[in-house]
């Protein structure tokens, strides 16, 4: 960055060329989604060559709707770590909001909507709850969430009583991870997604130039939409090839979307950014600091439930082990292997997609390969590893650049 | 009461009570007066009947020792210390402080030592913090009108910035002390609180930032600048104010003071001297 003698160029064009002031952020720490993706083609060339099926149709099919729960889950990850926050009860709200709505259902004999609204309504209240303890008497988020880590699994073990499983009937959750659309709507979105995508591009360009501001390179933004088009379409095909497009697929990219426009576009999102990247600043900008922060928890409880809600429907069942073990580590192994920081302000919703692709991968492929768990927890391990040393590595490159 | 700077008339009286405090600039009309401003924490006598005026358009410089009362000062006028005795005025009336925004919402705004910037968040979204602007239908912000008027606010600062829509983390300690102060005069500020804002940067970044104090001043605003740093006092202060224990010991008008008047003030060599009892 130059300092004081920097060229006059107030307000003309950028003095440096796209593809260097690129560079220059990836050397300065600003990595983005590119370690993700880069990672996610070597895991899948690598499963690849060990077992061609890896990339059938079929299995990439099945990738997707296992991911969507671990996904889910991760988006109000992302939201809380970029407040520079963690939330350690979401594996326990899965559990517990699962288990409500599956006695709701078929105890209790509610309608899905009712029973999904519930478990929905429980993760909200126990987000706001946790966020209220986490901002009222200054706990840090980790204690107060690691309470609830246990607290929430007691009730959900309370709520489901002497039953170690619930099988559900009610067909509306059923499909909900069961339900896969025809080639014709899976095609029908694309084509809405594509055209709704070349749009904004398209508006939010006409708009700089109208506002009369500098163009971002006209190149790169034809490039980057080029390949998220192929991106929609080759997934498109490879899944209209066999069973069809997933609902739960089109859930965790409706709440990718949704939270990416969130945070990215409005002021709520901004002020999550703000809070995350200096809270004390944020404070004295007017920013009701502890506002933000409760909400952002109460979406993570949200989240958590929804995923809890969708990992049920795919099993088709709750017991007391819905939501133990590795969902916890997953979703926020995932958020962080997508290349949202640890240390808040900084990372997108898009790397709850990624980064659960990433971990889904590596299960479905070691699983393909009939490898064990042992091996599937190390390798796991070692990736989650590789993401946070990129992002530590990444930080040190911004305060080398940044000071 | 014996006054040595060259100031028109010296430091004016305490106020009487029931109307505004006079003027004693014949040509202009202070915008903040503060008066008889004591403030005391525990035992420690923090300010002791200090008035403190700031007129527009001039840069005045507050000087003193560690302690001095420095900082309780400017935190009075920023309204994060409410004075225990004394009075605030305000374009010639009276007015009351209860907390931060109601100075912010005179039009008084402070740039701390540790600026408040959000690293993360590029020049933009900093210096539109808290104040976004929104779209009404989908209330999206309104990335560009932002953008359009921060450009426009850093060109008439003359604050280069690279480019705008970079992160606060890419900048310089120059930059980042301009683009806080950018920030602070955006929303109709008519004073600005500078505290120490040459401390950490080097000899080109800091003549960047007393250059746009200057620029401030020509724009009409009354610039309050806290330093440790005489040369730079002397460079960009019309007045300068010096404090010691708590106490105003004098007021000097930059271009008759001497460095070593002010130090002298500012260690007490001649500290009988201004003691209004002596």
């Amino acid at each position: 960055m130059s300092t004081a003698g920097a060229p006059s160029a107030p307000t003309g064009t950028p003095a440096v060329s796209n593809a260097q002031a690129f560079w220059r952020r990836v050397t300065s720490g600003d990595v983005g989604s590119l370690p993700v993706i880069a990672g996610l083609i070597l895991i899948w060339l690598v499963f690849y060559f060990l077992n061609p099926l890896f990339l059938s149709p079929r299995n990439l099919t099945n990738l997707v709707s296992q991911i969507a729960d671990i996904g889910i889950v991760s988006v109000g990850i992302v939201l809380v770590l970029l407040l520079g926050e963690i939330d350690l009860s979401v594996g326990s709200v899965y559990g517990l909001a699962s288990a409500v709505t599956a006695v709701l259902s078929v105890q209790h004999g509610w309608a899905a909507a009712p029973a999904i609204a519930a478990g929905l309504l429980v993760g909200a209240a126990i987000g706001t709850f946790q966020g209220f303890f986490y901002t009222r008497f200054r706990i840090p988020s980790f204690v107060v969430t690691l309470a609830g880590l246990l607290t929430w699994f007691g009730a959900q073990l309370h709520v489901m009583g002497e039953k170690g499983t619930i099988n559900l009937d009610d067909q509306t959750i059923v499909q909900l991870a069961g339900l896969f659309f025809p080639p014709s709507v899976g095609w029908s979105v694309a084509a809405i997604a594509i055209v709704v995508l070349g749009a904004d591009l398209a508006i939010r360009r006409r708009r700089r130039f109208v506002a009369g501001l500098p163009q971002g390179g006209l190149v790169g933004d034809l490039v980057k939409f080029g390949a998220i088009v192929a991106v929609i379409l080759g997934a498109t095909a490879v899944m209209a090839s066999d069973q069809g497009v997933p609902l739960s697929l089109l859930i965790l990219l409706g709440f990718v979307v949704g939270f990416d426009l969130i945070t990215t576009r409005t002021k709520f999102g901004r002020h999550i950014f703000a809070v995350g990247g200096n809270a004390e600043a944020a404070r004295r900008a007017g920013i009701s600091v502890n506002g933000i922060r409760i909400a952002v928890f109460a979406l993570c409880g949200t989240m958590a439930a929804a995923g809890g809600i969708m990992g049920a429907s795919r099993l088709l069942a709750v017991n007391y082990n819905s939501g133990t073990g590795d969902t916890l580590l997953n979703a926020i192994a995932g958020a962080v292997i997508g290349g949202t920081s640890l240390f808040g302000g900084r990372g997108t919703v898009w790397s709850a997609l990624t980064g659960a692709l990433v971990i889904g991968s590596i299960n479905n492929g070691l699983a393909l390969l009939s490898a064990a768990s042992d091996v599937k927890f190390m390798v796991t391990g070692g990736v989650l590893l590789a993401a946070v040393t990129i992002d530590a590595v990444a930080r040190q490159g911004r305060q080398r650049a940044g000071v | 009461m014996t006054e040595t700077g060259g100031w028109p008339g010296g430091h004016p009286p305490t106020a009487p009570t029931g109307g505004p405090p006079p003027s004693t600039a014949t040509d202009r009309q202070p915008i903040l007066q503060l008066r008889a401003i004591s403030k005391r924490f525990g035992a420690v006598q923090a300010l002791s009947e200090v008035d403190f005026d700031v007129y527009p358009n001039e840069v005045v410089a507050l000087v003193g020792d560690n302690g001095a009362g420095k900082s309780t000062l400017v935190k009075t006028i920023a309204g994060i210390n409410i004075p225990d005795t004394g009075e605030i005025w305000w374009e010639g009336h009276h007015v009351a402080v209860h907390g931060p925004k109601d100075p912010a919402a005179l039009g008084i705004s402070t740039v701390y030592q540790d600026l408040a910037l959000c690293d993360n968040l590029d020049v933009v979204a900093n210096l539109y913090l808290g104040r976004e602007e929104v779209e009404p239908p989908v209330l999206f912000l309104s990335e560009e009108r932002m953008e359009q008027r921060a450009r426009e606010v850093l060109k008439s600062l003359d604050v280069k910035i690279p480019n705008p829509r970079n992160p606060i983390a890419a900048l310089s300690g120059g930059q980042r002390q301009s683009v806080a102060v950018a920030r602070s005069v955006m929303w109709k500020a008519k004073v600005v609180l500078l505290d120490e804002p040459t401390a950490a940067l080097g000899v080109a970044q800091t003549k960047q930032v007393l250059e746009l104090i200057l620029r401030l001043r020509n724009q009409g605003l009354g610039v309050v600048v806290i330093s440790h740093n005489l040369a730079n006092v002397f460079e960009v202060a019309d007045r300068i104010v010096v404090l010691r224990l708590g106490k105003r010991v004098g007021t000097y008008d930059r271009k008759s003071a001497s460095e070593e008047r002010i130090v002298a003030a500012i260690t007490g060599a001649e500290f009988g001297k201004f003691q209004p009892e002596a």
